[in-house]
């Protein structure tokens, strides 16, 4: 093909989203103009969601060598030990522009992506967490991202049969435009059954496993993900994949037999950039290259180009390599599961992606330089100037709220009040692994057969982070470990996905790096490694950016599992009522509380520290198993805490001495403790503040409310806003 | 063979079923769909999930698979038969149970627990239960609305085995999670030995997953397949 050709052919570079400098590299690695084809893959796999060409100089700052790290960033998800031969894959990602787009869609092809990066690691998938932000639930537009987004969910969470266990919800204006769609999975083998994505072997076999290769999806990664959105963008619907969770189904089994029975050599899951992406990164993984013929690649569509099948992201698809000796029993194990297979590939020494279509070369590339040589932008990174004025707009609590009109406006805040409008339509009990179900500060899972049990909490504080991007990321990182303590777990291994506006703009830059540095921070306060990571950047639609929101996702492991582990209704009568934790010090900055009754975003959050928060979040571990209902201390402080025990263990309380603005405190790094008897055993501070009773939530002269009202607002929190 | 649990493409709980068999005491074994030979079978279970991705209609496609003549075979045979949420749609789809399941009411999909009440111990799921007996039970449907075109006659053959109902066992629209007619949770056939039930006794099979309620059941089931004593 001519350069001419290719001129009529195909975009130019930046119709691709590929800048002059970035054309000019790829000019400089081939010594010659790129084919169609070639500037298509380039275009994808140098595109910010592929190559994190503006975060990956910042990355390094994770640590993750520790010794129970099995694999560390860089894989498709991360593996831990949990020791007796037992891992754990985890992986968290978001999916954000293409559900603003097209919510269900956009959605369910994040939870189908991200269960392939873990089955590709040779895990069975066993649960899945979503953390959404959508903007204010009385816009009929935003109602209707967050039903489509939650029912795109359970529809390809429940079909494919992996249980949802919850996550976590926030609303505020800044992401009306932009909602985030975050997703975490999490997978368990056992260590001879893990693979790796790294071709070996000169003559090996690439097949192509799963769904036929259609249209759908072109430009997903650098068109959707890797840009800026504006007015009139719905038209980016094509570039949305559609989703078949029963294909992924048959493919997730299919592929747990191709382990089981050894045949293959190295996998890779199908994500953004197709197959361009899947054929680089297997063959310059491992130092190969790969020949690929395109005319194998089985189609839904007639008369694709070379560059729309290199570059469709048509879901449900895995790339296997295996021994020419096995191909026929692995054609045959697809044929079983009714998944269609080609063999599209063969691997070479290397090192180039040679690609063929109807018997002309349509594409030859050095396969790594499509990963390794991608650019790396180190992007300027200015402290933004409405730091200070948000500063000074301190919050302001007067001594004598009263606690009972505040509850009745904090408990029904969709984000505080009942989710199970959510997670009540996610399949979550799948594989009898779950005994702490959504609704609760942490999930946690048996391992059956084992005294093992893994906890999972999802958590991000988007305002908080806002008004101080170092402290509020560190303190995620707390708030997540102590939610796995309070169900017996210790903090094991952290994913982040941090959810950035446009990394062009030094204030947004500087948001990132400064969080970044506050999580790498508190991950090695609680020696923690960081397994994995995802960076969605420009998150930014009509020139306004999201707030800045890491979401993290913590693993927590315990052996043994408590044997009753705590729950929020567990709490009886003449039960004693402890707070547990930091001193109680004054923290309102991002707090419900200035949110909701004054509406305010303002004032620093205060700092966490690191020797109080090891200690604190061990006390919890220790405590759980042996005290009926512990209850971390967040969103709404150390009221709604105890609203939410009151409510879901249908009894009142009676406390003594909290003042009004106590109770709604936010300072981290505390929690509840409700049991029998008058002494709590631990080495951390804590003071009696109340005795389980009655049907009332009586605060002595700070106001009462009874639990029946308190839990019609609260259960009526998200039904009232969506079902109308 | 032992009990047999069908496995279609989308099925997804055929773990957890063979997990609470165990529990009773029963050994199960894996069917592929496309196999055509249950010789041997002391019962069979459809478990629950999503066969053939629910296309054009809920066990629409599954009562066409090859095992399903078997199925039919032994189901006529008097051997125990019990469906489970997708596994009782395939079976109704299939005409061993009278009625259908529909969307539910409020159009949502529906995981959480639920309590039944016991309608009737003659049949191979309810056996080992009491009338009146109330069990806490997980229900996870999106089409667990069941309809018959001659409820009368389904009601007055005692084909009712299972009822939702709140706590203390009372039954109104209140305590109807999806909109069910007349309630209804669990029917048998006239046979007795066939049983189909929307919510998953498999989920309330060990107090550490919060009820063991559904242990009546399978252990119930069990004992009719003569595997162990009742």
């Amino acid at each position: 093909m001519t350069s001419r050709e290719v001129a009529d052919h195909m975009p130019d570079h930046e119709a691709l989203g590929m800048t002059d400098d970035e054309y000019r590299d790829v000019i400089r690695i081939l010594g010659r103009e790129p084919l169609a084809a070639e500037l298509a893959m380039y275009s994808v796999m140098w595109s910010e969601h592929c190559s994190y060409k503006s975060s990956r100089m910042h990355l390094g700052r994770f640590k993750s060598d520790q010794t129970w790290v099995v694999v560390g960033p860089g894989e498709n998800a991360g593996v831990v030990d949990l020791g007796d031969g037992w891992l754990v894959a985890l992986r968290i990602e978001s999916h954000n522009h293409p559900s603003f787009v097209e919510p269900y869609q956009g959605a369910a092809t994040g939870v189908g992506g991200i269960l392939r990066d873990i089955f590709t690691m040779g895990a069975r998938p066993i649960a899945v967490w979503d953390p959404l932000r959508f903007g204010p639930l009385d816009e009929p537009h935003n109602r209707y991202l967050f039903e489509g987004v939650v029912s795109g969910i359970a529809g390809y969470g429940n079909a494919v049969g992996v249980p949802t266990l919850g996550g976590e919800v926030e609303f505020a204006d800044r992401f009306s435009k932009n909602p985030l769609v975050n997703v975490m999975a999490l997978g368990i083998l056992k260590r001879d059954q893990l693979v790796l994505s790294a071709a070996t072997g000169e003559g090996n076999f690439a097949i192509l496993l799963g769904n036929a290769t259609g249209r759908d999806g072109i430009g997903g990664a650098s068109i959707l993900a890797s840009a800026s959105f504006e007015e009139g963008d719905k038209e980016k619907r094509p570039s949305v994949q559609v989703g078949d969770p029963f294909e992924e189904k048959k493919l997730i089994e299919a592929c747990l037999e191709l382990y089981d029975r050894d045949l293959v050599v190295a996998i890779q899951d199908l994500g953004a950039a197709g197959i361009s992406c899947a054929t680089s990164e297997v063959a310059g993984g491992g130092g190969m290259g790969m020949v690929v013929d395109l005319d194998k690649v089985h189609l839904r569509e007639k008369d694709m180009t070379p560059g729309e099948i290199l570059m469709s992201e048509s879901q449900e698809r895995m790339l296997a390599v295996v021994t020419p000796q096995n191909e026929a029993e692995v054609l045959a194990v697809a044929e079983k599961w009714e998944i269609e297979a080609s063999t599209i590939g063969v691997i070479t020494s290397g090192p180039d992606l040679v690609i063929y279509s109807k018997g002309e070369l349509v594409g030859e590339v050095p396969a790594a330089s499509l990963a390794d040589d991608a650019p790396r932008y180190d992007r300027l990174a200015e402290r933004p100037d409405y730091l200070d004025a948000v500063w000074a707009r301190e919050p302001r609590v007067p001594d004598d709220l009263n606690a009972g009109d505040v509850l009745r406006a904090l408990l029904d805040d969709p984000a505080i009040g009942d989710r199970s409008w959510i997670y009540g339509q996610y399949d979550h009990m799948l594989f009898l692994n779950t005994v702490i179900e959504p609704g609760h500060d942490g999930s946690l899972l048996r391992i059956k057969g084992t005294d093992k049990a893994i906890a999972v909490s999802t958590d991000g504080d988007s305002l908080r982070t806002y008004l101080d991007p170092r402290r509020g990321s560190a303190r995620i990182v707390f708030e997540s470990a102590l939610n796995v303590a309070v169900t017996g777990a210790s903090p094991y291994a952290l994913v982040d996905n941090l959810n950035f506006g446009d990394p062009e703009e030094p204030g947004v830059m500087w948001q990132f790096t400064e969080s970044v540095d506050g999580l790498a921070w508190a991950c090695e306060e609680l020696d923690v490694p960081v397994v994995g990571g995802n960076v969605s950047f420009y998150n930014q639609t009509d020139g306004v950016d999201i707030y800045p929101s890491p979401v993290v996702g913590m693993l927590g492991f315990c052996e043994p599992m408590p044997e009753c582990p705590p729950r929020l209704d567990r709490a009886e009568e003449h039960m004693s009522i402890w707070l547990v934790g930091q001193d109680t010090q004054g923290d309102f900055a991002a707090s419900a509380y200035d949110r909701i009754i004054n509406d305010n975003l303002g004032g620093r959050p205060a700092e966490a520290d690191g020797a109080t928060a090891r200690r604190v979040i061990a006390a919890a571990a220790t405590l759980a198993h042996r005290i009926p209902v512990l209850h971390d201390i967040s969103n709404g402080g150390l009221g709604v805490a105890l609203a939410e025990i009151a409510i879901r263990s249908g009894i009142g309380m009676r406390i003594e001495d909290v003042t009004g603005p106590d109770l709604f405190d936010e300072t981290p790094l505390r929690f509840v403790a409700i049991a029998h008897g008058e002494a709590l055993e631990t080495d951390v501070p804590h003071h009696k503040i109340g005795t389980v009773t009655g049907n009332t939530l009586n605060f002595g002269r700070a106001g009462s409310i009874s639990v029946t009202e308190a839990e019609g607002i609260w259960r009526n929190a998200l039904p009232r806003r969506m079902e109308h | 063979m032992t009990i047999a649990v069908i496995v279609f493409p989308g099925t997804n709980c055929e773990h957890d079923i063979i997990h609470a068999l165990g529990l009773a005491g029963a050994e199960s074994e894996h069917v592929w769909h496309r196999d055509t030979d249950l010789s041997g079978a002391h019962g069979i279970v459809l478990p629950g999930g999503f066969a053939h991705g629910d296309y054009l209609r809920t066990g629409a496609i599954a009562r066409f698979s090859p095992i399903m003549e078997e199925v039919a075979r032994l189901a006529d045979a008097g051997v125990p038969t019990l469906g489970i949420c997708n596994g009782f749609q395939i079976l109704c789809e299939a005409g061993l149970l009278p009625g259908a399941l529909v969307a539910n009411r409020d159009l949502k999909f529906i995981c959480r627990p639920t309590h039944l009440r016991v309608e009737s111990t003659d049949s191979v799921l309810t056996r080992a239960a009491e009338i009146g007996q109330v069990l806490r039970i997980p229900l996870n449907s999106y089409e667990g609305n069941y309809v018959a075109d001659d409820i009368d006659n389904v009601e007055n053959a005692g084909d009712v085995i299972l009822r939702y109902s709140d706590a203390a066992g009372h039954v109104d629209s209140t305590t109807n999670p999806n909109g069910s007619t007349n309630s209804i949770a669990g029917i048998t056939n006239a046979g007795r030995n066939v049983a189909g039930l929307m919510p998953h006794p498999e989920r309330a099979s060990e107090k550490i997953l919060g009820s063991d309620d559904g242990m009546a059941l399978i252990e119930g089931f069990v004992a009719s397949t003569g595997l162990v004593d009742a």
